[in-house]
């Protein structure tokens, strides 16, 4: 079913038609070529952008798209190729002169001031000013004209912490608009977002390319891709697979082009057989670091053997404190913790790692010592077991022949294989030495936090037929994930927790993702909350 | 597919010479600068009685044909091993709690501690010298623990509680050794501590070693088996650091706290560990120094923290933080001081001795900096090496 290598030839081909007067390509990285020490991150990558177009740019993680974009905006100089804006070969040797030519971007992290407004946000590093004092009045006009002109609804006064995701992202959009910025980059816009905001996102893309503004959307999200943009360039594995018209294509032949070989798109699990509970959390609360109040506030449920249940949730409901709390990273306010009938509130974090594996959210943060070697993190829990230890002195040998068997069986890629240091892999690898870690450990309850973050289509395929063959073996697993297609397809039973509460549960196979939605959004409630004061 | 493309052996020795490389960089750099510092003082005598010391160091009297007929031309030299052996210990000192990601700042106020337990085991217990050693270290390693009892459990910063424990060190043992003249310690016709071969011989770091009489050779009364110690000290912190679980705890606390805590260590054992053991070091280090008799102290006039102390960052820096390049780089700034105190006193005052190995010190704190270049400078140079030697 997939596309032939000639039939993508042909496409590629014909988006090259020459035009002399008007050039057809606001931007065009030509046969670029940029090599870090063992690997070769692009291998003569070309991507066109059309005038008033939305352009995807799709491939794995590792595939080359942020390196690509770190060529755009100049943080990276290539070995070969070139870049020519309106058919004139620019040079770009910082992220000034990427702006100087009108190019902007829309990080995946935001990059805003979090106590500062939105007008100033926005205006910030460009202030209009008459002898050095600030003329607000005047940026404020414009930005709401931008705002009008594009369906950008935000509060130029209210202060971005206070503010939700997605007006924060509306205003990194208007940030850019501000700056008469031409070509517009949304890295990963989605990630973030609720359905009912990505649906507006979508539109306002829509708008922006109906006014001109020629956008490239970096995603690996094939349905979004499928939906919003009008053509799509490949990567794979740092080279050039090639340029499709969406219009063409089917999601399949776009996964298949993008992994280089079919891919499995749902996942193939059998009904769930849930056996004994082995994870019990009663009336389990969390103090906030960050406020006074409750970070999680009550939450009550059973993890069983044989069955994944998923906390779904927009991020920073309560579950990462929540998930700190029953892995021992942070200490109860209340409740109680009950893992293979063993009390575990009070256990230190090495007692509890005894029965369960954590796949922790922040890979930086938790999973990873990003100074030590991949054989050195492989052995993070458990470099004081006699396996890898003799008398105190640690052996490297069994060390060593762990960490290939590890990185062999989860296909961890890296430039110099077990002694690579952590800090220079993709992240992608990272995760997947992580998860390769907390899956081969012994363990009876996975606890896996956005085990896929980041990661592409093949590794996700993997990742979710591995947890999935964990519950079959009859291990527990409980999810935390913010994908709501993950969340969809691979839990047996949904909880959805909003502002730390846990205010719905569901079976994925009688729920809609929009009626999902709107619990995550904490429009709809089915527990009433038994706490007063709130 | 790119697998083992790099053999872990060269990745080392690349590692290795890049540190090697940035160190003497830093040190060619430093005495340029030095020198220019001189140049603009007196361009006449800049380099006879200015530099060239400075690089003779302890070898000034080599070539001096009436010192070597009686054999006195080794005594400098015997003088920049003694004095090396200290810097060596507070060298290692401050990289090892590096390397847990801690800023010790407080080897000299371990130093003078351990100097007083040193001294206080001679001169008064007249104990044999390797308890008295034992002595400055535990003295050493406990003044360590305060900064790292609070940094684990009320997390102030370390820096500050070091350097308040180095005055706090200073000033009590001071009143200790001096007692208003009364202290046991204290020798008031020459105003400073007892020589510890006049009160207690057997407490002096003995200075022959398998029959060879070091004192002889050196013709130096001071020179003791003293760096001996402090070599194979560094090179069982080398081996903690490097191939012990313990070792490896500590890393994973220094280089990623939470990661640390997420494994299951326990962070705040270590983090105390850590400033004992970095406090131990310094510790023994001032007893190599004292019980080796190269120096009375003197608690009236040093009302300034012992130099040793601060000097160990340096060494731990110049070394690149490694406990074996930490004998390198002591000797070497040992070999700096000497040379330093070697500069013609009429020309240059004693303070612009002090400057001029100031300056190549402070130059040598770069040489992480310059590591990071040659680091690149080397993958760049292999990967290029790789690709012309054909593709996959």
């Amino acid at each position: 079913m997939s596309l032939t290598e000639s039939e993508i030839k042909a496409v590629s081909q014909e988006t090259m038609a020459p035009n002399a007067e008007q050039p057809e390509y606001v931007i065009e990285m030509l046969n670029i070529t940029k090599i870090f020490p063992g690997i070769k991150a692009n291998d003569n990558i070309t991507l066109q952008l059309r005038r008033g177009e939305i352009h995807a740019l799709l491939g794995e993680n590792g595939a080359g798209k942020s390196t690509l974009m770190s060529v755009l905006f100049g943080l990276y100089q290539p070995e070969e190729g070139v870049i020519k804006k309106n058919g004139q070969v620019v040079k770009i040797n910082n992220p000034n002169d990427a702006n100087a030519l009108n190019i902007g971007m829309v990080h995946q992290h935001f990059k805003l001031v979090e106590c500062f407004s939105v007008l100033d946000n926005i205006i910030l590093g460009v202030e209009p000013n008459k002898a050095g004092f600030l003329q607000k009045d005047e940026a404020r006009k414009k930005v709401l004209a931008l705002s009008e002109k594009y369906g950008l609804q935000v509060d130029p006064d209210a202060i971005v912490e206070d503010i939700s995701v997605g007006m924060q992202q509306r205003t990194e959009i208007l940030k850019m608009l501000y700056r008469d910025n031409e070509i517009l980059i949304f890295d990963e816009p989605t990630a973030v977002l609720t359905p009912q905001e990505i649906q507006e996102l979508m539109q306002i893309m829509k708008n922006l390319a109906a006014e001109g503004k020629s956008i490239l959307f970096i995603s690996h999200k094939l349905a979004e891709i499928m939906e919003v943009a009008d053509r799509c360039t490949v990567l794979r594995k740092g080279k050039y697979i090639g340029t499709v018209n969406t219009a063409d294509v089917t999601v399949q032949e776009l996964s298949s082009m993008m992994v280089g070989r079919p891919v499995q798109l749902e996942v193939d699990k059998k009904p769930a057989q849930p056996g004994e509970v082995v994870l019990d959390v009663q009336n389990v609360t969390v103090r906030s670091h960050h406020h006074g109040g409750n970070a999680v506030s009550n939450v009550s449920f059973q993890v069983r053997r044989g069955e994944i249940v998923c906390l779904a949730g927009i991020e920073g409901n309560g579950q990462t404190q929540f998930i700190y709390g029953l892995t021992g990273l942070d200490k109860l306010a209340s409740g109680k913790i009950t893992l293979l009938g063993e009390d575990i509130t009070h256990q230190s974090i090495r007692k509890r790692a005894k029965h369960m594996s954590h796949i922790p959210e922040d890979r930086h943060k938790h999973g990873l010592v990003l100074d030590f070697s991949v054989e050195e993190n492989m052995i993070l829990q458990r470099y004081w077991q006699p396996e890898f230890q003799k008398a105190g002195f640690i052996r490297f040998g069994e060390m060593r022949k762990y960490s290939d068997r590890l990185i062999e069986k989860f296909d961890v890629r890296s430039g110099q294989g077990s002694i690579t240091k952590a800090r220079s892999m993709s992240g992608g690898n990272q995760q997947k030495a992580i998860v390769a870690r907390e899956m081969d450990r012994d363990h009876e309850l996975l606890v896996a936090v956005q085990p896929t973050r980041g990661l592409d289509v093949g590794a996700i395929e993997f990742i979710h037929s591995e947890i999935v063959k964990e519950r079959d073996e009859g291990k527990a697993v409980l999810l935390v994930s913010l994908e709501l297609e993950e969340v969809m397809s691979l839990s047996d039973r949904i909880l959805v927790m909003y502002e730390g509460e846990i205010v719905g549960e569901f079976d994925p196979k009688k729920v809609t993702v929009e009626e999902l939605g709107l619990y995550m959004a904490g429009a709809k409630r089915d527990t009433p909350s038994a706490k007063e004061g709130k | 597919m790119n697998k083992k493309p790099v053999s872990p052996l060269l990745m080392k020795t690349k590692s290795a010479g890049a540190s090697i490389l940035s160190s003497l960089v830093c040190i060619l750099i430093g005495l340029v600068l030095g020198y220019l510092f001189l140049v603009i003082l007196n361009s006449k005598s800049a380099w006879k009685d200015g530099l060239l010391p400075i690089i003779k160091g302890g070898f000034k009297s080599f070539g001096n044909e009436k010192l070597m007929k009686t054999g006195a031309h080794m005594k400098p030299l015997g003088m920049e091993i003694a004095e090396a052996a200290p810097l060596i210990m507070t060298g290692l000192s401050v990289a090892f709690a590096f390397k847990t990601g801690l800023f010790n700042i407080g080897a000299a106020g371990q130093y003078v501690l351990g100097a007083f337990g040193g001294l206080y085991c001679a001169l008064v217990l007249k104990l044999p010298w390797w308890l008295c050693l034992l002595a400055a270290t535990v003295c050493g390693g406990l003044w360590g623990a305060v900064p790292g009892i609070l940094k684990a459990y009320l997390n102030v910063n370390e820096v500050i509680t070091c350097i308040m424990m180095n005055w706090i060190g200073l000033y009590g043992a001071n009143t200790l050794m001096y007692q208003n003249g009364k202290s046991p310690m204290y020798f008031l016709k020459q105003a400073k501590t007892y020589t510890v071969a006049s009160k207690s011989p057997k407490s002096l770091i003995p200075s022959k070693i398998f029959g060879w009489d070091m004192t002889k050779t050196f013709n130096y009364s001071a020179m003791t088996i003293a760096v001996f110690l402090a070599v194979i000290v560094a090179v069982i912190i080398y081996v903690i650091i490097n191939k012990t679980t313990f070792g490896y705890e500590l890393k994973a606390c220094g280089s990623n706290k939470n990661a640390a805590k997420y494994a299951g260590i326990n962070d705040k054992r270590n983090i105390i560990l850590s400033m004992v053991i970095a406090g131990a070091l310094a510790g023994f280090g001032a007893g190599l120094f004292y019980l080796a008799g190269v120096e009375q102290y003197n608690p009236q006039e040093s009302t300034a923290l012992p130099g040793q102390g601060f000097n160990g960052i340096s060494v731990a820096l110049l070394a690149s933080l490694n406990p074996i390049g930490c004998i390198f780089s002591g000797v070497f700034i040992s070999h700096l001081s000497v040379g330093g105190n070697a500069m013609k006193q009429s020309v240059f005052p004693k303070e612009i001795s002090d400057a001029v190995s100031g300056i190549i010190v402070y130059l040598c704190a770069f040489s992480m900096l310059f590591k990071g270049f040659f680091m690149k400078l080397f993958e760049g140079k292999l990967f290029h090496k790789k690709e012309g030697g054909g593709k996959k």
